[in-house]
């Protein structure tokens, strides 16, 4: 039940690939509003997923102008083995790999906050010595995302929460939550274990809590 | 028993369906019982909603501008 709370916001399969079926016949048919609904959904959480790959801002969006160029040139030949989503962040992510690996000071995405190191989910100083809440987090206020969103500061301090994130972090984070991309097609997207997504999103996801945590009740 | 620190270890893995049996049995335990691990666990599910329901950033115009423009030598 509380699996399917979350997963309820993902369109399931059937759904996203009609709807892909219908853009991409748009887009090849030369429909520019079709181009730009996908580029305004996308563009941002290129950007950031490219940032893990170079660390360079500018040339992230060199990476992202690069990226689309190759979806148009090979939308005639996808095929829908994937989503569409995960067919272009799949080109973007071999494109910054191949670019990142050029640039002098970038490291390979694997060696980024080496996920050996233990980050606590929260604050050990908040558990008494038995492991029980000391400081047990407060209720909010806000109970939805809409309510919580609709406080513009709320909507910018998550979005600046979102930025400072370390670089893998925010990539998993911004693939899986954002753009609700499945756990594999992650995986796969950011050539990452299946353990490592899930011990990023895990911090990715505990630092949001905790930083939304700030904001609510400080 | 599942303790509250080792509880908020879990919780990924709980929402992510990959806890094995026992494991999510003694997570079910455990919150049926803590207050405040069902907090905690409520605003994991809130912040992961909130974060997918953020809207799309503004692209910059110049940026847009080049991409309809390539859009255009594509189509063309
Ligand atoms: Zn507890």
């Amino acid at each position: 039940m509380h699996v399917g709370a979350v997963n309820r916001m993902r369109a399931p399969d059937d759904t996203e690939g009609g709807e892909d079926a219908v853009l991409i016949a748009r887009l090849l048919a030369g429909d520019e509003q079709a181009f730009v609904e996908i580029v305004e959904r996308l563009h941002g959480s290129l950007v950031r997923v490219a940032r893990a790959f170079v660390g360079d801002r500018a040339v992230a969006e060199e990476v992202v102008q690069d990226t689309w160029a190759a979806v148009l040139e090979g939308l005639p030949r996808f095929e829908g083995r994937s989503s569409l989503k995960t067919w272009i962040f799949r080109i973007l992510t071999n494109r910054a790999r191949t670019r990142g690996a050029r640039e002098s000071r970038s490291v390979p995405f694997s060696s980024f906050d080496s996920v050996d190191e233990h980050e606590p989910a929260v604050d050990p100083a908040r558990f008494l010595p038995s492991g029980k809440w000391g400081a047990p987090p407060r209720a909010w206020n806000e109970d939805s995302p809409e309510r919580l969103l609709a406080r513009r500061e709320t909507l910018a301090f998550l979005e600046q929460a979102i930025a400072e994130l370390p670089r893998s972090q925010r990539a998993v984070l911004v693939l899986r939550d954002v753009e609700g991309v499945d756990a594999d097609d992650a995986c796969d997207i950011l050539q990452i274990t299946e353990n490592n997504q899930r011990v990023l999103l895990h911090r990715a996801r505990s630092r949001l809590r905790a930083a939304l945590e700030q904001h609510m009740a400080p | 028993m599942l303790t509250c620190q080792q509880l908020t270890e879990l919780v990924t893995d709980y929402l992510e369906g990959q806890l094995p049996f026992r494991k999510r049995l003694s997570f079910h335990l455990h919150i049926g019982m803590c207050r405040d691990c069902r907090t905690y666990v409520r605003q994991m599910k809130l912040a992961v909603r909130t974060t997918g329901a953020l809207p799309p950033g503004d692209i910059p115009d110049e940026v847009r501008d080049q991409l309809l423009r390539r859009f255009r030598d594509w189509k063309d």
